[in-house]
C-alpha cells in the first residue's frame, strides 16, 4: 500500500470511528460539542477521501465538449411561428366563442381575488383607536394598578388600560418630570404611547436627565418634556399623548384616547 | 449495471443522454464550484429543518415554562417559544440540529453573495445566460425571506422585535399596506395568526420555491453548459473540462462533505441564536443593542440611515419607512434583474459569450461593482450603529451623518479607486504577457514567426 492510499484508507478509517463516536455520544447523551465534534469526523474523513480520490486514483482526463449551435435554422423558426399562429387561427376562428371564453377565464381570475380577502379580516378602524376610554385606571405589566404617589421623580412605568394587560395598541409610558418642566401635567405625571411612530418598537430607553425617550431599534429620540417631539432618528411624528387625570381616591386615570394614531404610519393615516 | 441501464433504455430511449452525461465537461476552476456550497448548504437545511419542524408548535397561545431552564420558570411564554427551548434543553441533539440548521442557513446566503459575485465580475451573467441570473437574483431573494422568517420563528424577544419593523414595513406600503397586513398576517400588530402563517411559508411554500428556482437554474446551466475562463484550446464554441463523472463527481462529493462538516463543526462549537437569553416577545420589552441576523443588516442600516420624510398626500400618508424598508429592496431587485440588459444596452455588445472576463479586464463593470458593495456595506455597517457609539463615545447624529455621507461618496470613491486598480492591473499584464506568435518552419531551414491576434 502506497503512502497515498494509506491517507485515504486512514481518512475513511477517521469518518467510520467518527460514526461510531456519534452513535455513542447519542446514546449516551454527551453535549452539543461531543455529538457534533463526531459528525465533524464523520464528514471531513470522506472529504479528505474523496479529494484524495480524485486527485491520486482517478487518471486525470479532459475531455472537450461542442456547444450546440443555437440560433438553429431559420426555417425552424419559421416553423414554430407558424406552428404557434395555425393553432391560434383554429381556437379563435370562431370569434364569439372564443371572446366567450375569455370572458369566463376572466371571470376566474376575478372570483379567484375574493378568498384572498377571506385571508384575515377587513381592516376597519382597528389602527384609529385604542382601549383607552375615560376614567380608565392604568395598570402596569405585573397587574398592579398605578397610584398618583407610586411614582418618584424621574420613575417612569410601562402601562396598559386597566384588565388589558399586554395590548400593543394601548401600551404607553407613564414619566413623572421634575416640578415645572412642563405645565400641563397631572402633578408632574404624564404618559405617551410606547409605540415608536416609525417602525413600531416599544420605545423603550429614558435618558431622565434631559428627559428623553429613545427608541433601541433606529434611535429615534422623543422630547417628553416638549409634547414628545421628534429631536433626531428617522421617526418623524410625535409620540401621541395619553390625556390622564388623577381621581380623588388617588388612582391615575385615562382621560380619554390618545391624541392621535398610535404607532407606525400607514396608507390611511391622514 | 449494464443490465439495469439497458432495462431503463429500452423503456426510455436514454442511453444517449447518459452517455453525454456521463462524459459532460466540467470546466476547472474553483470559483465554478461555488454555487456549489449552496445547494449542498441547502441540502443540510432541508435535513435539519425537517427535525426541528417535527417539534416546533407554530402557537402564539400562552403557557407557563416549566423545563429546565431555571431562568425562565413559571415565565408565561408562547408555544412556539416553548418548543425551541424544549428543542434546545430536553430533546438529545436538539440544540446540536438547531445550532447547524442556523449555521447552515448563514453559510447558504453567504454562499449566495459569493456565487453572484462571481458570475457578476467575470461577465457570466451575460448573454445567453440573463434569464440564469435573474433566476439567481430571484433565489437570493427568496432566501433572505427564508432566512428572516426562520429566526422570526422561535418568538423571542429579538425576533420579536424583528417582525415589529417588519410588520410596520409592510404596513407602509401605498393602497396596498394595511389590506397586506390585515389579510396576510391577520390583523394589526400583534397579529394572531402570524407565526403559523410565518411557518408554512418557512417550511413549505419558500422551500419549495427554492428547490424549484435551483433545479430550473441547474437545468438552465446544463442546457448552456458552463462558462469558461479563456486558455489554451478554449473557444466560443467548445467547453474544455474533466468529465462529470467519475471525476467532477468526486470533487463535488468532497465539498459536499466539506460543506457538511463545516455546518456541523460551527454547529458543535459556535453558539449561535442562543434564543433563551433574549427571553420570550413581549410586546413592550426590547432589547439595546439590537441588529437583525447579518444578512438583513443592510435593511436595518437603510432604515436608520434614511431620513424621516414621509409624504401626506389628499388625506393620505406614505411612511418614512416605506423608503428604506420596502421601495430600496424592491428597487435593488428590480434593478438586479435588469443589469445584463442594461449592461448590453449600455456597451451595445448584444453578442453571445462564453468566454469568462477577467475583472480587471473590464474596469467600468468591475468598479460599478465594487462601489454597489461599499454602498451595501457601509449601510450594512450603519445596522449596528448603536454599538459603535458605545464604544467609540461619538454623539450618535454624527456617526449617521458620517454613513450617510459614506453611502454617498464613498461609492463614488469606491468606483474611482476600482477603475484605477482594474486599469492599472490590465497595463501590468500588457507588459508581462508574451506576444502570441505562430512558428512556422521554413523548407530551407529555420523558422518564420507570424503574430496571432
Amino acid at each position: 500500500m502506497n503512502p497515498r492510499e494509506r491517507a485515504i484508507a486512514l481518512s475513511l478509517l477517521l469518518s467510520i470511528l467518527g460514526s461510531a463516536v456519534f452513535a455513542y455520544a447519542f446514546v449516551t447523551q454527551r453535549s452539543v460539542q461531543w455529538q457534533g465534534g463526531a459528525l465533524v469526523c464523520v464528514f471531513v474523513g470522506l472529504m479528505v477521501a474523496m479529494l484524495g480520490w480524485a486527485r491520486w486514483v482517478v487518471q486525470p482526463e479532459e475531455v472537450v465538449d461542442l456547444r450546440d449551435t443555437y440560433p438553429g435554422s431559420q426555417e425552424e423558426r419559421g416553423k414554430q411561428v407558424e406552428a404557434f399562429t395555425h393553432g391560434v387561427a383554429q381556437i379563435t376562428r370562431k370569434t364569439w366563442l372564443s371572446r366567450m371564453l375569455y370572458s369566463a377565464l376572466g371571470a376566474i381570475g376575478v372570483a379567484l381575488l375574493f378568498p384572498l380577502a377571506a385571508l384575515g379580516p377587513q381592516p376597519d378602524d382597528t389602527l384609529f383607536h385604542t382601549k383607552w376610554r375615560r376614567g380608565m385606571r392604568l395598570q402596569r405589566t405585573d397587574g398592579t394598578l398605578v397610584k398618583a404617589d407610586d411614582l418618584n421623580v424621574d420613575g417612569v412605568e410601562t402601562v396598559y388600560p386597566e384588565g388589558d394587560g399586554g395590548d400593543y395598541r394601548a401600551m404607553a409610558v407613564l414619566i413623572r418630570l421634575p416640578e415645572d418642566t412642563v405645565a400641563d401635567t397631572a402633578s408632574g405625571l404624564i404618559a405617551y404611547s410606547k409605540a415608536c411612530t416609525h417602525a413600531g418598537c416599544p420605545v423603550a430607553l429614558y435618558r431622565a436627565a434631559d428627559h428623553r425617550l429613545i427608541c433601541p431599534c433606529h434611535q429615534s429620540v422623543f422630547d417628553v418634556a416638549d409634547g414628545a417631539k421628534v429631536l433626531e432618528g428617522p421617526a418623524d411624528r410625535p409620540l401621541p399623548r395619553l390625556p390622564i387625570e388623577i381621581s380623588s381616591d388617588g388612582y391615575v386615570r385615562a382621560a380619554g384616547d390618545f391624541s392621535d394614531t398610535v404607532g407606525p404610519g400607514f396608507w390611511e393615516h391622514a | 449495471m449494464h443490465r439495469l441501464l439497458t432495462w431503463i433504455d429500452t423503456r426510455f430511449g436514454t442511453a444517449t443522454f447518459v452517455h453525454h452525461a456521463i462524459r459532460k465537461a466540467f470546466p476547472d476552476h474553483w470559483s465554478f464550484m461555488l454555487g456549489e456550497i449552496n445547494m449542498y448548504a441547502f441540502i443540510v437545511l432541508l435535513a435539519t429543518g425537517t427535525f426541528i419542524a417535527l417539534w416546533f408548535v407554530p402557537s402564539e397561545h400562552d403557557v407557563v415554562y416549566t423545563g429546565p431552564y431555571a431562568v425562565l420558570q413559571g415565565a408565561r411564554v408562547s408555544e412556539a417559544y416553548d418548543s425551541v427551548l424544549h428543542l434546545c434543553f430536553n430533546v438529545n441533539a436538539g440544540l446540536l440540529i438547531r445550532q447547524i440548521h442556523h449555521w447552515a442557513a448563514n453559510i447558504f446566503i453567504a454562499g449566495i453573495l459569493v456565487h453572484m459575485g462571481r458570475i457578476f465580475f467575470t461577465g457570466a451573467f451575460r448573454k445567453p445566460r440573463e434569464l440564469n441570473w435573474i433566476v439567481g437574483v430571484l433565489l437570493l431573494f427568496a432566501a433572505l425571506f427564508e432566512g428572516f422568517s426562520g429566526y422570526s420563528l422561535p418568538d423571542d424577544l429579538l425576533s420579536g422585535m424583528g417582525l415589529a419593523i417588519a410588520a410596520a414595513i409592510l404596513q407602509s406600503i401605498p393602497f396596498a399596506g394595511t389590506y397586506l397586513m390585515f389579510w396576510l398576517a391577520g390583523g394589526a400588530w400583534p397579529p394572531e395568526q402570524l407565526i403559523g402563517r410565518l411557518f408554512v411559508a418557512h417550511v413549505y411554500i419558500v422551500p419549495a420555491l427554492i428547490a424549484l428556482g435551483i433545479t430550473v437554474h441547474l437545468m438552465m446551466l446544463w442546457r448552456q453548459k458552463h462558462t469558461q475562463f479563456p486558455g489554451a484550446r478554449r473557444t466560443e464554441e467548445n467547453v474544455v473540462g474533466s468529465p462529470l463523472f467519475p471525476h467532477y463527481t468526486l470533487k463535488s462529493l468532497a465539498l459536499q462533505f466539506g460543506v457538511i462538516a463545516t455546518c456541523c463543526a460551527l454547529g458543535a462549537w459556535v453558539q449561535i441564536n442562543p434564543v433563551w437569553l433574549w427571553g420570550p416577545y413581549d410586546v413592550d420589552k426590547a432589547i439595546s443593542p439590537a441588529q437583525p441576523d447579518w444578512y438583513i443588516g443592510w435593511l436595518e442600516g437603510a432604515l436608520r440611515l434614511s431620513p424621516p420624510v414621509s409624504i401626506h398626500l389628499f388625506g393620505h400618508m406614505i411612511p418614512s419607512a416605506f423608503w428604506p424598508g420596502a421601495a430600496l429592496p424592491l428597487g435593488i431587485m428590480l434593478f438586479l434583474f435588469a443589469y445584463p440588459f442594461i449592461e448590453a444596452f449600455v456597451t451595445g455588445d448584444y453578442a453571445a459569450h462564453h468566454l469568462l472576463d477577467r475583472p480587471r479586464d473590464k474596469p467600468v463593470r468591475t468598479a460599478f461593482g465594487v462601489a454597489f458593495l461599499v454602498f451595501m456595506i457601509g449601510l450594512f455597517l450603519a445596522g449596528s450603529d448603536d454599538v459603535q457609539v458605545r464604544y467609540l463615545h461619538l454623539p450618535l447624529n454624527d456617526v449617521v451623518w458620517g454613513y450617510r455621507l459614506f453611502c454617498i461618496f464613498g461609492t463614488g470613491i469606491a468606483f474611482w479607486i476600482a477603475y484605477r486598480g482594474a486599469s492599472e492591473l490590465q497595463k501590468k499584464d500588457g507588459v508581462h504577457q508574451a506576444e502570441r506568435v505562430r512558428l512556422q518552419r521554413k523548407p530551407e531551414g529555420g523558422f518564420e514567426e507570424e503574430p496571432v491576434a
